[in-house]
């Protein structure tokens, strides 16, 4: 497929890196020609300097046979603009824009074919704001993906002492609470993956995947861990457009403190959010965390746009008493740094949010797709289509499908219905079927599976 | 000396203005086929109309745009010929009456204070009525915001005059993008409401003299009756629910009444939060004071408490002045608690006086981020009202006002005192003028009016009324010497 990707900032160049191994052919534009040079150097694609917004820049670019469009940069307005081009002058396919403003998002006519002809817009700072909610949410969780528009969620959770499976079988769930539907689709055990029989002991530190209704999300992560009070005060440090998001999407339901370090942001961000404390300082600084009683936080997000500052002011919220921390972290040689140790989360915001793109990107049906383990597995939400004769998928029992090794369907979401993936439940057609993923490499595979092919047989 | 000139220039032109305000009471005089009366306002009219006129001319060579201070000086100039070419048919009309008293009655017309020097209220000819009445119409809204409507050509700085004569600290002179307009549209609102309220009133029982002297005073929220017992002379509960409804109406920003007719939604009036805030306080008061005065027995019925408690904390509260039994007898807590919400209860941009609700507002916030200030020392808390950021610097402004609004009251207040009133009549004087809702308690209360003043007494008073329309800073700021400096 050609891509032709618009911005090479942080989300336009993690999709790039995680296209280029499918097999794609990529060109970047980005108006910064050094970012595009440290891209070009890494990632084997064609690179363009100029503004995206005019058409000369994107002719070159060979809009002209381009099949899909990404416009990733950080400006809506050159967004919406490129997706209008692409559409009235180049009849490009697929239209994809990255969207910020919630004005925008909010008069969805804007989008359609009469005026910017985006045919789907993202926004990753509200994907990564809903992905940090549903973690305040369920503060013992390590992630919570949905699927199926929040019918089932998958669900990562590190097994400690205390939970009543740890050190007994997978099979020993089913009998403690035969009431709740749940299936575990990995085991990582010291950073390996584990393939999940019934006979699979979990051990104290497992980091374990399952997938369940949403609404049974508590009962099953109360088995793998104790369960602490739900929370109540979320410090955030950082107003930037995620720490300012999520604080609006909090503040009605929890106490929540903005610590923020510029003066002019703290006061625009005081007028816009109705019962947060906004805080001027510095989010590194141990006497105003003392002071606002970080020992009582119930969680703490530095969510700043600088690594080194997260990591510290986590570990200070940590080392102050704060029961769980949160870190962005962009740079991904850190995320595996600090992960598992004294900071809870690392979030790496591309894998986060790179998911909700790559689903536009896939071929089949594929209604979500979500990066796990830092691009190393995934998730995805495939919907099967055709019959027993055109499809490899429809008609058959889980265990006759032709599954590669390492990959399990978790469940299956049939209209309002969450089937979990037993191996005698077959496949109808319309059928969502959730795919757990530990390698990458299998995905290309998984979705020749579910494509229906024409005169199959 | 030359700028005054301009001022002077601009008065003449605003005067002719005023003059067209004479053609209601001379169309009253006709309808009434009173001789002397048509002839006594034609007279004033010509009289104002030929001043004005002499003073355009003279002046034309100075023609030009206004200064910022010049604005000031124009409205306060304005404000001040205004009751005094006013004053022309009630001397014509009642020899006995002195300058002074006659001064200080249209003062507390334009003013829409409402407290009057005058009794025999009922035996005055109707267009003496309807004038006075006209009168706090008039001032209601603001005579000079009118003249920005109808003169856009006038070629002085309209939106400086604007604020200048608008109540409240933030001036809802953006509604339109061309301040003429919005004034305009501010007027056609009036105009319409008032034209209801007479209607209403017709049909609840008065007759077309009354209803249209009542609809004037009650949407300028003025006070003036065209009876000595004021209100209380219909002793009509449903006239009394008329009025109340005309006056929570007028208490009400003009500006949000614009958009609510504009939009065609009543959704407005629920993000007003000063609205919200002026209509509550003045409710909540009245079931207080009904349950009160019930309690206490000063009436037994509790629905007697309620209709006299609602209409007369009603009037009081929107800085109206009306009065259906003398509330003066009523236990001090009520009295006291109605001067007090008087004072702060109207919204900016209606025709009430006093702090104004958004001030109020202001106040309280304030009070509660310098607390949040001493929990939490790095917290950043902008004064938000109705979710709308409100800079400090309004909030300094607010300060300051609310610093002069009191030293008027106590200055003003300790001059009565040396002239040989009673504390309670001379504050209740002071506090109802300032605030422009005219009856005080003591002997200036409901039963009696200002009547027993000497001059000086009726001269502070007359003070007090424009001090407190203008909104204190307009008017002193010509005190100030740096207003003076080149």
């Amino acid at each position: 497929m050609k891509i032709l990707i618009l911005g090479a900032g942080q989300v336009g160049s993690t999709v790039a890196e995680s296209l280029v191994s499918e097999a794609n052919d990529i060109t970047v534009v980005d108006s910064d020609g050094d970012k595009l040079r440290v891209l070009q150097d890494r990632l084997d694609l064609r690179t363009l300097t100029g503004n995206a917004a005019h058409p000369s820049t994107l002719e070159q670019a060979g809009i002209a046979d381009t099949d899909i469009l990404l416009a990733v940069t950080q400006s809506d307005e050159v967004n919406l603009v490129a997706c209008k081009l692409a559409a009235s002058l180049y009849n490009t396919p697929t239209r994809i824009a990255r969207i910020r403003s919630a004005d925008y998002l909010a008069r969805s006519e804007v989008f359609n074919a009469d005026n910017f002809c985006v045919d789907f817009s993202i926004c990753p700072e509200q994907i990564l704001t809903e992905y940090i909610t549903k973690l305040i949410e369920f503060p013992e969780a390590l992630q919570v993906l949905e699927f199926a528009d929040g019918k089932a969620s998958l669900v990562a959770v590190r097994a400690f002492e205390g939970g009543p499976l740890v050190g007994k079988p997978l099979s020993f769930l089913r009998t403690h609470m035969p009431q709740v539907e749940t299936r575990v689709a990995a085991i990582f055990r010291k950073d390996r993956s584990l393939i999940p029989k019934g006979d699979t002991v979990v051990e104290d530190g497992d980091e374990i995947f399952f997938i369940a209704a949403t609404g049974n999300i508590r009962s099953v992560l109360s088995e793998m861990r104790r369960m602490d009070k739900p929370a109540k005060r979320v410090m955030i440090v950082g107003g930037g457009n995620i720490g300012r998001r999520l604080a609006k999407a909090l503040e009605r339901d929890y106490q929540v403190k903005l610590i923020e370090h510029n003066k002019k942001s703290c006061e625009k961000l005081a007028g816009e959010l109705a019962n947060t404390l906004v805080l001027y300082g510095d989010g590194t600084d141990e006497k105003l965390m003392q002071q606002e009683h970080v020992g009582d936080v119930d969680v703490f997000c530095a969510l700043t746009n600088d690594d080194e500052n997260n990591i510290m002011s986590s570990l200070l919220a940590k080392q102050g008493g704060a029961r769980k921390v949160i870190a962005l972290i962009n740079r991904s040689a850190y995320v595996g740094l600090v992960q598992g140790g004294k900071i809870d989360i690392a979030l790496s915001p591309a894998y986060v949010t790179i998911g909700s793109l790559l689903a536009y990107v896939r071929q089949g049906d594929v209604a979500v797709v979500h990066s796990l383990r830092r691009g190393a597995a995934e998730a995805l939400e495939l919907v099967a289509h055709g019959d027993r004769q055109s499809s490899r998928v429809v008609g058959r029992r889980i265990d006759e499908i032709d599954l590669p090794e390492g990959a399990t369907i978790g469940a299956v979401v049939r209209g309002d219905q969450v089937i979990m993936g037993h191996r005698d439940v077959s496949i109808e057609a319309e059928d969502h079927v959730i795919v757990f993923v530990i390698n990458k490499a299998m995905v290309r595979k998984i979705e020749k599976l579910f494509q229906v092919s024409i005169g199959f047989f | 000396m030359h700028r005054a000139l301009t001022v002077i220039h601009a008065l003449g032109l605003m005067l002719v203005v005023f003059s067209a305000a004479y053609v209601i009471p001379v169309t009253t005089s006709l309808i009434y086929g009173d001789r002397t009366m048509l002839l006594d306002f034609l007279l004033a009219m010509a009289w104002t109309f030929a001043a004005g006129v002499l003073m355009w001319l003279l002046t034309r060579r100075h023609k030009g745009e206004l200064s910022i201070r010049h604005g000031y000086l124009l409205v306060v100039a304005m404000w001040m010929a205004m009751p005094a070419f006013a004053t022309i048919p009630l001397l014509m009309m009642l020899p006995g009456l002195s300058f002074t008293d006659a001064y200080f009655e249209t003062m507390s017309g334009l003013s829409t204070t409402g407290a009057t020097v005058l009794t025999g209220l009922d035996t005055l000819p109707p267009a003496i009525n309807v004038w006075r009445h006209e009168l706090q119409w008039l001032g209601g809204l603001g005579i000079i915001v009118l003249a920005v409507a109808v003169l856009p050509l006038l070629g002085i700085g309209g939106r400086q005059l604007f604020k200048a004569e608008m109540p409240g600290p933030m001036k809802s002179a953006g509604l339109t993008p061309r301040i003429a307009d919005t004034a305009r549209n501010l007027w056609v609102v009036y105009v319409a409401i008032t034209l209801v309220c007479i209607g209403a009133l017709k049909w609840a029982g008065m007759g077309w003299l009354d209803a249209v002297c009542h609809g004037f005073s009650a949407m300028g929220l003025g006070g003036f009756s065209t009876h000595d017992d004021s209100v209380g002379y219909f002793n009509s509960p449903l006239i009394e629910f008329v009025l109340i409804v005309f006056m929570l109406f007028a208490v009400i920003n003009f500006a949000t009444h614009f958009l609510a007719w504009h939009g065609k939604t009543l959704g407005i009036y629920w993000h007003d939060t000063e609205a919200k805030a002026a209509i509550g306080l003045i409710l909540v008061s009245c079931f207080g004071i009904a349950v009160f005065l019930w309690w206490n027995g000063t009436y037994p019925e509790f629905l007697t408490a309620l209709r006299h408690a609602s209409f007369n904390v009603v009037s009081i509260g929107a800085s109206s002045g009306f009065a259906s039994v003398d509330y003066g007898k009523w236990p001090i807590f009520a009295p006291m608690w109605m001067l007090f919400v008087g004072c702060i209860a109207a919204s900016s941009g209606s025709t009430g006086g006093g702090i104004k609700m958004i001030r109020t507002l202001v106040l309280v916030k304030q009070a509660g981020r310098e607390f949040l200030k001493l929990l939490h020392p790095s917290v950043v808390n902008p004064m938000k009202i109705g979710g709308q950021v409100i800079p400090n610097s309004i909030v300094f402004a607010v300060l300051g006002f609310i610093f002069l609004y009191f030293m008027t009251i106590a200055t003003l207040t300790f001059v009565l005192l040396i002239s040989g009133m009673d504390f309670i009549s001379a504050f209740s004087a002071v506090v109802a003028c300032v605030n422009n809702f005219g009856p005080g308690l003591g002997a200036v209360g409901p039963a009696s009016n200002y009547q027993g003043l000497n001059d000086f007494q009726t001269w502070i008073c007359t003070f007090a009324m424009l001090v407190g329309r203008l909104e204190i800073f307009t008017v002193l700021i010509l005190f100030t010497p740096h207003f003076w400096r080149r």
